[in-house]
């Protein structure tokens, strides 16, 4: 499996990894049948008379390398930013930021802006 | 990245070309680069190292010459056996409109279980996979009860590849003549007016991962079919052999000239065939009997350790009936491609049967026939020693190993426990 410079860096030293305790919100995603699962942690900022922004993002995953990885370049590229832009974080953009995953990944392990979009769903319907 | 020392765990996969098999295959590239097939002196020349490594094979094998015949590798001469012994049926008269049924099982390499699986929905044959168990093996009772009126072929590995499991093949070459001789007893005592056309059931196993560390007599065996590969035994890749007892009884499937007596089209070849039959005799020195028990040794070392210092680890399959090169293991809550590419980075190659690491989103259909949940063969990790490994390369391993795990186990959290 070739993977890119980025995502054995990501894959090797995660960044935001582990639990949000209390968090807002929590994004599931994935099953143990096809071996990748993951779970994403929000806490939300709220400012009076501005949008409501991701303070921190954590996750935790069981997967393979590119699973890891995506995991860990979904919280880089959601942290500070508002639900609505983190809403339009697409898988697309997760694997561009990596360089690029092996196709095989694209569809398999490449679910970790699903999991941010599940969490933020997961807050407002708690809101 | 710096310079780490590589560890290579990966024996199953592949074996380096030993440096005496190389030395003997070198002068028959550029000096002794004949075609065996020619008349003239250089023809002659390479046709005789061609027959002299028939000669070798077939003395490993205790089996006539005549009775060998090369191939590219194990997955020609696995295709051959089947598709072979198939075309051979169907060339009968007596056979037309009768489909005949295969057994194998449902933990054969690929090469056996898709030839079948082809056939099968292209309605040549029926088949019947046999289950196996925790313990990664066959059952003799099993292997009766499919039997049939229409079998003609028992397909079943001797050492699985990924698991090392040894599966009963004198049993079952047994009890395929015992059911012949019966049949042939009764249908005499009928005094049936009819022919008795109907000819043995075929027994074939693939034994290209146990050449290195079992008996492969074919007679005790009683197999009519076996097939190994040269790179698995310290040879080159691109070379195999299958063994056929009754050449009447397999017709040839790939078509050309006359090759290995009509059997196998296509030009030998023969540096790899000179090379696997250099690895093949020494297989059989002394020298390589003491090596085979320092590896189990060190097998049964790292076995040991890894289940004593990793917490939640197991091994999968028999620990008694498997080959002494194998360790086969599988980690709650860790997935196997991160593994193996972490243990990858700091110079440790194995391999795991997560469908990560194989591109299909199944992992290993070895790990799922024992049982095992599809999280738990995602887990999985396979070692496998060679005879260059030393104890000091378990030593790191199994050091990397704890710290990978818990890496990942870090990292995974408690996710699985939703699903429970």
């Amino acid at each position: 499996m070739q993977y890119s410079k980025k995502v054995l860096e990501h894959f090797t030293r995660p960044h935001n990894q582990g639990k949000i305790k209390n968090a807002d919100g929590v994004g599931m995603v994935g099953n143990p049948k096809c071996g990748d699962i993951m779970r994403l942690y929000i806490k939300v900022a709220k400012t009076k008379g501005k949008s409501e922004t991701l303070k921190d993002v954590k996750f935790e995953t069981l997967g393979c390398g590119a699973a890891i990885a995506t995991s860990s370049m979904v919280t880089d590229l959601a942290k500070g930013k508002t639900l609505d832009e983190a809403m339009k974080i697409t898988r697309q953009n997760v694997a561009d930021n990596l360089e690029g995953l092996p196709p095989a990944k694209m569809h398999c392990s490449n679910l970790a802006a699903d999991a941010l979009h599940r969490a933020i769903k997961n807050y407002r319907e708690k809101k | 990245m710096p310079k780490i020392k590589r560890i290579y765990l990966d024996h199953a996969a592949t074996t380096p070309v030993d440096p005496v098999v190389f030395a003997k295959i070198r002068p028959y590239f550029s000096e002794k680069f004949g075609n065996p097939m020619s008349v003239h002196s250089f023809g002659q020349e390479a046709m005789a190292a061609v027959d002299q490594a028939r000669v070798q094979v077939a003395y490993f094998l205790r089996c006539q010459p005549k009775e060998i015949v090369f191939t590219s590798g194990a997955t020609e001469s696995n295709n051959l056996a089947i598709r072979g012994t198939l075309k051979a049926y169907q060339a009968k008269k007596e056979n037309q409109g009768v489909i005949p049924h295969i057994i194998t099982t449902q933990f054969e390499h690929h090469c056996v279980l898709n030839t079948c699986q082809e056939l099968e929905k292209e309605g040549q044959i029926e088949v019947t996979y046999l289950s196996v168990y925790a313990d990664g093996l066959v059952r003799l009772a099993d292997v009766k009860r499919a039997l049939k009126s229409n079998t003609i072929l028992v397909s079943v590995m001797y050492v699985n590849n990924e698991i090392g499991t040894v599966q009963p093949i004198v049993e079952i070459g047994q009890l395929l003549r015992e059911a012949h001789s019966v049949e042939r007893i009764a249908r005499n005592s009928k005094r049936s007016t009819f022919r008795d056309t109907r000819s043995k059931i075929l027994f074939h196993t693939d034994a290209t991962q146990a050449v290195n560390y079992f008996d492969c007599d074919v007679n005790k065996l009683d197999v009519d079919l076996l097939s190994l590969s040269g790179h698995k035994i310290y040879g080159p890749k691109g070379v195999g052999a299958l063994f056929i007892r009754d050449k009447s009884a397999i017709t040839h499937v790939q078509s050309g000239g006359d090759q290995e007596a009509g059997m196998r089209a296509g030009t030998h070849n023969v540096p790899g065939i000179v090379g696997m039959a250099e690895a093949i005799r020494q297989i059989k020195s002394s020298k390589s009997k003491v090596k085979n028990n320092e590896i189990l040794k060190l097998r049964n070392y790292l076995i040991k350790k890894v289940l004593k210092e990793i917490p939640k680890s197991h091994l999968n399959g028999s620990l008694d009936q498997r080959s002494p090169n194998n360790a086969n293991f599988r980690f709650d809550d860790v997935e196997g491609e991160g593994l193996i590419l972490s243990l990858d980075m700091e110079g440790v190659a194995a391999s795991t049967g997560s469908a990560c690491s194989s591109g299909s989103l199944d992992p290993s259909h070895v790990l799922l026939a024992l049982g095992l949940k599809h999280e738990q063969a995602h887990g999985s990790l396979r070692l496998t020693l060679g005879k260059s490994t030393t104890k000091q390369e378990i030593e790191y391993a199994v050091k990397i190993l704890k710290k990978i795990v818990s890496r990942l186990r870090k990292i995974s959290g408690d996710v699985l426990k939703e699903f429970k």
